[in-house]
């Protein structure tokens, strides 16, 4: 049964049944597959380029679909609930697209976000590095300036889309300064030498999504590439981070909901002493149990949305929306391969596919012991 | 053949020119998801519409796109015809969306219960309304799957009919198409304007985009009714209608089947199974 949502415009109707029509006939029956062997679904971002879908949150000057999160989020939580390893990429392609769109010039903005908006070209987001995950201000890359630019070097790491990407938002050190001290960029692969990158990361799950570290080994960047001002990196990256953090809320919640789904379907049909197991009232707990925790966490991912689009501060909500949904997919998909029971632990079938893909959204985007300091700290100011 | 002259007075017959850019008009029409279990009411035995999602009839999908595309190549500009009710708004928009540029909607209370030839009259009224150079549609419904349409709406408007196109080409005079038989296709040429219903191998429609789904809001829906169209209630709907569901039985489960392990007998063990459903 497919989500029944409270959605606010006809258009909004009319962008779920397409994104449910696309999901249902282009992602969900080669996803398994992909997932399996590793395999990079390059064309799968075109699909959703043309058809509009990675443009939903951007302004309509530069080809954006100037949605409502409110919106988008559910639209991300759909492709999620099909195959979140698109999901998750698409929320990265949105993340690398927003420096350019937030602080951008007007030819950075003219230039790129158009072919970024449409699939045309991928993005990806580097800004991790080694001994800087959680801790930005670690960031060791350097961009040296010089007449004609910057020349950069070091290592990012965990960078989705790593040699897949056509477009790299790069944050690296400009100078000293512990708050003025990063500065952003957008890189284009073709036009630079001394790019490199590692082999894709042998995770979990999300294997479709290749992750690798990205190596800068003395990379020209023309000035022109120089996102916002020199120094203005640190400020750039946080203010995309709650934005981040609802994506990947939303993208928990549609994995979750595919492991619901999938688990009632087989509690409803799997028969044993005499009746379905669903109708064994431990059984049927379960589900019960796993329908409230989807349906609250998405009820927190769009009550945080509906702030961040009425103008409202959200960062706190935001932290709780991640740390809620993502817990909320690890407990659902833990559960529906319990349900499952043997099936339920084999790759015949994809629930444990969903269990693995889980795991991440508690660590990635912020780990969810970063949530819970977020929400302290704001809880401490009052 | 005579040809009748479309409502904005263009007389087709004697053109010696193409009718580029062209009138296309699309008949689409809104059925119960075909995933979805269907069910008949049991007061009056008509599909149970309420209990189902409803959705663009697949076929139409192709004949949509067609249009388009036709649209495209020549310049010309596709009109969407719906029959049905309220709720059909949502596949005029599905139309629109993927590109249509408008639509007409007729609804009226009188028509539920319609069977194809009170629907063909209601369809050829409209048409002549509307004016057209061409006409496409499916070459039959998922629901009721008569596939009587397309013949009758060909017959009342006096327009020559290419059903069950596979390829459609035209130079604005004349249509050809491929015509899908059992032992492959039949090339079929009339001059416009013509009626074509399309079969699935035709093309691949296209999605609708984000973009085309908030260009449809602004896209003109012309809605009209029976009066609208000079047509008598009595002779459309329940009421009107040439059959009626008199009785009905559910289909049977499967049966299982019957399994033919081969031990060197398998082949012909295969064929005295058929012979004895008179298959070979």
């Amino acid at each position: 049964m497919p989500v029944d949502r409270l959605l606010p415009t006809p258009e909004a109707r009319d962008l779920i049944e397409l994104t449910r029509d696309i999901a249902d006939r282009e992602l969900a029956p080669v996803a398994a597959e992909h997932e399996a062997d590793g395999r990079f679904p390059r064309d799968a971002f075109r699909t959703l380029g043309r058809a509009g879908l990675l443009s939903l949150p951007f302004d309509p000057e530069y080809g954006g679909g100037g949605q409502p999160y409110e919106v988008y989020l559910q639209v991300l939580e759909e492709v999620a609930a099909r195959w979140a390893g698109v999901a998750v990429g698409m929320s990265v392609h949105a993340l690398s697209c927003y420096p350019v769109a937030a602080f951008g010039t007007e030819e950075q903005r003219g230039e790129l976000l158009p072919r970024l908006l449409e699939g045309d070209l991928l993005g990806a987001y580097c800004l991790s590095e080694p001994q800087a995950g959680s801790d930005v201000s670690a960031i060791r890359t350097r961009a040296e300036k010089d007449a004609e630019g910057f020349t950069v070097t070091g290592t990012k790491a965990w960078i989705s889309h790593g040699g897949q990407a056509d477009s790299y938002t790069l944050f690296a050190r400009t100078s000293d300064d512990p708050r003025h001290g990063l500065s952003c960029f957008v890189v284009d692969p073709t036009a630079v030498s001394g790019l490199s990158f590692g082999a894709p990361e042998r995770k979990m799950g999300l294997n479709g999504s290749h992750t690798t570290t990205v190596n800068w080994d003395g990379v020209r960047v023309p000035t022109e590439r120089l996102v916002g001002a020199e120094g203005q990196g640190m400020q750039i990256a946080l203010s995309a981070l709650d934005s981040g953090r609802l994506g990947i809320g939303a993208v928990a919640v549609g994995v979750a909901q595919a492991a619901l789904d999938e688990a009632v379907a087989y509690a409803g049909q799997r028969r044993q002493f005499g009746k379905a197991i669903i109708d064994h009232q431990g059984l049927g707990f379960m589900l019960a149990d796993m329908a409230a925790a989807v349906e609250s966490a998405r009820a927190t991912v769009l009550s945080a949305a509906r702030r961040r689009d009425a103008g409202l501060p959200f960062s706190q909500q935001a932290s709780i929306a991640k740390l809620v949904a993502t817990d909320a997919a690890m407990r659902v998909t833990t559960d529906a391969v319990q349900v499952l029971g043997g099936y339920g632990y084999t790759r015949d079938f994809p629930v444990e596919r969903y269990m693995r893909e889980a795991k991440v959204m508690q660590i990635f985007e912020g780990t969810n012991q970063i949530q819970r300091l977020v929400i302290s700290r704001h809880l401490a100011r009052g | 053949m005579v040809v009748p002259a479309c409502r904005d007075g263009r007389a087709h017959s004697v053109r010696e020119v193409g009718l580029f850019p062209m009138k296309i008009v699309v008949c689409v029409k809104q059925v119960p998801d075909t995933e979805s279990e269907k069910a008949l009411r049991p007061e009056d035995l008509t599909l149970d519409r309420e209990a189902v999602d409803a959705v663009m009839n697949e076929m139409d999908e192709f004949a949509v796109e067609e249009a388009l595309q036709l649209a495209e190549r020549t310049g010309g500009e596709v009109t969407v015809l719906l029959m049905g009710p309220e709720q059909g708004a949502d596949t005029i928009r599905k139309a629109l969306s993927m590109g249509a540029d408008r639509a007409l909607h007729v609804v009226d209370d009188a028509l539920r219960g319609s069977d194809a030839v009170a629907t063909s009259a209601v369809l050829a009224a409209a048409l002549r309304e509307v004016g057209f150079d061409l006409v496409l549609l499916g070459c039959e419904a998922s629901d009721a799957r008569t596939s009587l349409v397309p013949a009758m709406l060909a017959e009342r408007l006096g327009l020559p009919q290419l059903t069950f196109a596979q390829k459609v080409e035209t130079d604005g005079t004349e249509i050809t198409v491929e015509r899908l038989t059992d032992y492959g296709h039949d090339v079929v040429t009339a001059r416009l304007p013509a009626l074509v219903s399309v079969v699935e191998k035709i093309n691949e429609p296209r999605y609708p985009t984000f973009k085309g789904i908030m260009a449809a809001k602004k896209k003109p829906v012309r809605t009209l009714d029976l009066s609208d169209l000079e047509l008598d209630a009595t002779e459309v709907g329940a009421a009107g209608a040439w059959s009626a569901v008199d009785d009905f039985t559910v289909r049977p489960p499967r049966a299982a089947g019957e399994l033919v392990k081969d031990e060197g007998e398998g082949g012909r063990q295969l064929v005295a199974f058929l012979a004895g459903r008179k298959l070979v």
